[in-house]
């Protein structure tokens, strides 16, 4: 291929005009601050169509939607939640703790007609330790451990990133295993009976 | 001692609106913000920034030559203040109406530089020291075109006097002693005979009173620029080189005198543009005709109408300079340092010695 040789344009006026129009480039730009960016959601067609205006989002005040199935912060809904441990054993940092107490009484049911057995007097979810994998709510067979589109919940405090998800109060969880030890002693007290009346028989 | 407090009070408060618009005017310049906090629209921000810095701890580096240090900021704020004593703000308000102003702004402007390199010396800081050669270097060099498109605008007006030279680009011309009986015509040629004395507004402003003017005003423009450290001429400053050049190791309230002084600069020589080239407080509307214009904004002289008739224009003219100050710190990259000695002393001085020819044959026309 024949190289050609580059001419660059020189001289007075072709300087004078292009300084003119570096000064109407920012002079466009000057006068489009009118126009802001808006916050569409990121399907929206004029997403990546907002070429005028300030690019800013003032974060705090307004914020880009969050896609629909954008995976931040987890919840626990407690009702629905049949406490079978599945999520902390899943989860590859650890960061669910759930501790059990058998119920002694008919609890009811989680709203998809699962029956629920079990008290959770402890569960909980330390956000940051969390790795946002997902495994937790895959594994989870009655649904009830989600996550959020909330990204925004930074703390001062650590301890604060631990989430409490029980809806007992600790006087109440010591009443249910008062309970279910007292079932438990009753329900020895008659095997042993049961036992002693079968050897006596 | 009024004058003093006065000219410090609207020149500080000039300096925060400069210090505020250069935020927005870059943020937008550049699909940002700016400032949104303090304040309504963060117009607070300019503010906020002084009582921070007025707070902070007063450091003298142990190394540095202490006196020096000290008085540097002082001069050169001094140095820049000084300038203000002569402008005319108003046809009967100057703070110091002295017949050889332009003589002294040049002079005393001029010691802002002793200052700059007292700062850079006494700092003992490599990067304080390279700032204040390279300033002095630069002010030193764009003095001369500077100074020779002032003398352009001086021998058309043949004054030194600022208030002398504003009188006589408007339709006012003749009601300042010793310029009665004179005449404007338009671009100052008699051989035209269009009589513009009565006419005024912009058709007796320098540029066009003498249009050579015009391309002084470029120069002096230009020249301004890099007199005040400004963008594309900062390299006396350039963050990315010598972090902040001459005033590196300045803080709190020494530091805001720097600043201060830096923007005043800034407003004196738009300030001294506008006097010299952009009809002063004269009014832009001519008379035309029956629809005196030019007479109904320029109020009446040393009534309170002409003071503030006569402040609008001045100040409109100045902030659009201002602004175009803003816009060019914000278009053109930095001027590298030889290219900064090539624009001075290979194209503004040859061309501002032509102007300072050819404005004087234009004299030898008008009249």
């Amino acid at each position: 291929m024949e190289q050609k040789a580059i001419k660059h344009k020189t001289g007075f006026w072709y300087v004078v005009k292009s300084l003119l129009s570096g000064l109407g480039l920012t002079w466009k730009h000057f006068k489009n601050a009118r126009n802001r960016r808006t916050p569409e959601y990121v399907s929206d067609e004029n997403y990546f169509k907002q070429p005028d205006g300030m690019a800013t989002l003032k974060y705090p005040y307004e914020a880009i939607p969050v896609p629909d199935n954008g995976r931040y912060r987890l919840h626990n809904e407690i009702d629905d939640c049949i406490v079978c441990d599945l999520c902390a054993k899943v989860c590859p940092v650890n960061c669910i703790t759930i501790e059990s107490v058998k119920a002694t009484e008919d609890i009811g049911t989680t709203s998809d007609g699962t029956k629920k057995r079990l008290y959770a007097p402890v569960f909980d979810i330390d956000m940051a330790k969390c790795c946002y994998c997902g495994l937790c709510t895959t594994v989870c067979p009655t649904d009830c451990i989600t996550m959020t589109p909330v990204y925004d919940f930074s703390e001062v405090d650590i301890k604060n990133m631990v989430y409490h998800f029980t809806d007992l109060s600790p006087e109440q969880a010591e009443e249910k295993k008062l309970l279910l030890a007292k079932q438990q002693e009753e329900m020895a007290a008659a095997k042993a009976a049961a036992l002693a009346a079968r050897k006596q028989g | 001692m009024l004058a003093f407090l006065l000219t410090l009070g609207a020149l500080l408060g000039v300096v925060i609106v400069l210090a505020y618009a250069e935020r927005k005017v870059a943020a937008f310049m550049q699909d940002r913000m700016g400032p949104t906090e303090a304040g309504p629209q963060g117009s607070l921000q300019a503010v906020a920034d002084v009582l921070k810095l007025l707070q902070k701890e007063d450091i003298v580096p142990a190394a540095a030559d202490k006196k020096l240090f000290k008085l540097a900021p002082i001069l050169i704020f001094a140095a820049v203040f000084a300038g203000f004593a002569v402008i005319p703000f108003t046809p009967a308000l100057v703070p110091a109406g002295i017949g050889i102003g332009v003589f002294y702004l040049l002079a005393i402007v001029s010691l802002d530089v002793v200052g700059l390199l007292m700062a850079g010396w006494g700092s003992n800081n490599k990067y304080a020291m390279l700032g204040a050669m390279r300033s002095v270097a630069q002010i030193v060099s764009y003095e001369i075109p500077a100074g020779l498109a002032i003398l352009s605008a001086v021998m058309v007006c043949q004054s030194l006097d600022f208030q002398e030279i504003s009188y006589q680009q408007g339709a006012l011309m003749n009601q300042f002693p010793g310029l009665e009986y004179e005449m404007n015509w338009l671009f100052g040629i008699e051989a035209l005979g269009i009589n513009t004395t009565t006419i005024g507004g912009i058709t007796t402003w320098n540029i066009f009173r003498a249009p050579i003017l015009l391309v002084a005003f470029v120069i002096y423009f230009i020249a301004s620029l890099a007199e005040s450290n400004r963008a594309p001429f900062d390299i006396p400053e350039a963050e990315s080189e010598l972090v902040a050049g001459f005033h590196v190791e300045y803080s709190g309230f020494r530091f805001a005198v720097l600043f201060l002084a830096e923007y005043s600069m800034m407003v004196l020589v738009c300030l001294v543009a506008v006097v010299l080239f952009l009809g002063s407080w004269n009014t832009p509307l001519p008379n035309i005709g029956p629809v005196a214009l030019a007479y109904w904004t320029s109020g009446t002289a040393g009534e309170v109408s002409s003071i503030g008739w006569g402040i609008f224009w001045l100040l409109s003219k100045t902030f659009v300079l201002l602004f175009l100050q803003l816009q060019l710190r914000w278009t053109y990259p930095r001027l590298r340092v030889d290219q900064l000695m090539h624009l001075c002393w290979k194209v503004l001085t040859p061309i501002a010695l032509a102007v300072v020819l050819i404005a004087g044959i234009w004299r030898l026309l008008m009249i």
